[in-house]
């Protein structure tokens, strides 16, 4: 039986020579959590079933750290590792497989030309190639949005792009779908209104989107702790649960938390 | 003497490179047909689709043959292990055919791709999965998977909605549908398995 798998996310600032992991809180105040490869190197060991690393600088004259950043990330760390923050061409996307990383995960470039992600599936296919939807609730349902009903009413979600500044109009669950049918191995799909915060997952929507596609769905945004992922796995569909905070700041190691939710029935690789 | 790894223009072979170096394996890559001879064992890795693999991987097809035949082992990895079956589903070129049957969809029933760590029903104790139990968890991401014609070549198979064949093997040549370079300690306990056989 395939196993629920948790997935460390590092998001890096690449101002600095060898990087560095900073977490926010939805999408703001941001803290500095420490080397990107050391990281991913010690959440390997502790049992990371998988390593996300998110480029939050994404500006053109910091790829080379990147490259750097993943090199030495892939010598030690031997599960997949999945990059992503500024690809925006095919081309990209080989550069950073060629520096070690195994699969990568577009917002922006998909949001702007969807056909991007076709492109990477054809290439590489569709197992490397995740959309990473970041979604905002809204409570102002139209007629052509999907909504979920909440204890406010309907909501619906907005997809956003350049890493939450902006906001595109995009319904976020039809999105999902769309990007599916496009070739989407997986969905990233990170809540903003819980990322950061330690309230848990976004189970409406996660439930939302889990329930539509036949792809894998990562939950992300929002874990506080190993009760939060064992929320997310037992009321939703999601395949995997991403999170940072609790692993960067010690909350909770990799370990702990598959040892928790094992004991709690949950399918997990320990 | 080391291991090649044929380069034949699909997917990411760093992972599977970086993953022989860690256990002193020696990789090289092998871009054209003429540079696989002479090593101590092949691995055929493969990514994306069957057809895209196979049109690139013919000019390979012979060499290879060769390889196997001198009794070199080689190692086909997830669609590398597909483009040994006859043909796939999946596109209308035909595969290699050095193993009977067919590699067809996995089942609706079960979200595609099987993406993430499944472990394995061991069936018949071969040279790569020695130390390797039913409890230890490998990793595969694959839409399809092979269906041998004789069952006698399956060493461990995974339930995914179905019974999917993860490891065969006939005489000197193995296959795996996970990837041991993204799977942990126990993946790369099988690459080291592998690289042992090579050398006795």
């Amino acid at each position: 039986m395939l196993a629920r798998r948790i997935i460390p996310c590092l998001d890096c600032d690449l101002a600095v020579p060898q990087g560095r992991v900073v977490k926010g809180i939805e999408f703001k105040q941001i803290r500095y959590a420490g080397v990107p490869w050391e990281l991913a190197t010690r959440y390997y060991e502790e049992g990371a079933d998988e390593i996300v690393f998110l480029d939050i600088t994404a500006s053109s004259d910091r790829r080379e750290t990147m490259f750097n950043v993943i090199r030495a990330t892939a010598r030690n760390v031997f599960v997949p590792l999945a990059v992503g923050g500024g690809i925006k061409s095919v081309e990209d996307v080989r550069s950073v497989f060629k520096a070690g990383a195994d699969k990568v995960t577009v917002n922006t470039a998909a949001l702007k030309r969807p056909e991007i992600i076709s492109e990477i599936a054809e290439e590489y296919g569709s197992q490397a190639c995740v959309v990473a939807i970041d979604a905002k609730r809204r409570d102002d349902p139209a007629e052509d949005r999907i909504t979920v009903p909440t204890q406010q009413g309907a909501s619906w979600f907005e997809a956003s792009f350049y890493g939450g500044r902006e906001f595109t109009g995009v319904d976020a669950i039809a999105w999902a779908m769309k990007a599916e049918a496009l070739g989407a191995g997986e969905i990233l799909l990170t809540s903003m209104d819980r990322d950061g915060t330690y309230d848990g997952f976004d189970i409406l929507l996660t439930d939302a989107v889990s329930k539509r596609v036949r792809i894998p769905v990562i939950a992300s945004g929002g874990c506080g702790n190993a009760d939060h992922i064992l929320e997310v796995f037992q009321k939703t569909g999601a395949s995997a649960a991403l999170a940072a905070s609790i692993f960067h700041y010690g909350e909770a190691s990799v370990g702990e938390v598959k040892s928790h939710l094992a004991e709690r029935g949950v399918h997990v690789r320990i | 003497m080391t291991i090649a790894v044929v380069d034949y223009g699909v997917g990411n072979l760093f992972s599977i490179y970086n993953a022989l170096d860690r256990i002193g394996a020696g990789p090289k890559l092998a871009r054209e047909p003429e540079e696989i001879a002479g090593f101590d064992g092949i691995v055929v890795p493969g990514v994306g689709s069957f057809g895209r693999c196979m049109r690139r991987l013919t000019r390979f097809e012979e060499p290879l043959r060769r390889a196997l035949e001198e009794g070199t082992p080689v190692l086909g990895i997830c669609v590398g292990m597909q483009v040994l079956f006859d043909g796939s589903e999946e596109s209308p070129e035909e595969g290699l055919g050095w193993i009977r049957g067919d590699v067809v969809r996995l089942p609706d029933s079960v979200l595609v791709p099987q993406m993430g760590w499944n472990t394995l029903s061991i069936k018949r104790e071969i040279e790569i999965l020695e130390g390797i139990s039913d409890e230890d968890f490998f990793y595969f991401v694959h839409s399809y998977h092979c269906v041998p014609e004789d069952r006698s070549v399956l060493a461990a198979t995974t339930d995914y909605g179905t019974e999917i064949a993860a490891a065969v093997s006939r005489d000197n040549l193995f296959a795996v549908q996970f990837h041991p370079e993204k799977s942990g300690e126990k993946g790369l306990k099988i690459l080291e398995n592998f690289m042992r056989f090579t050398r006795c």
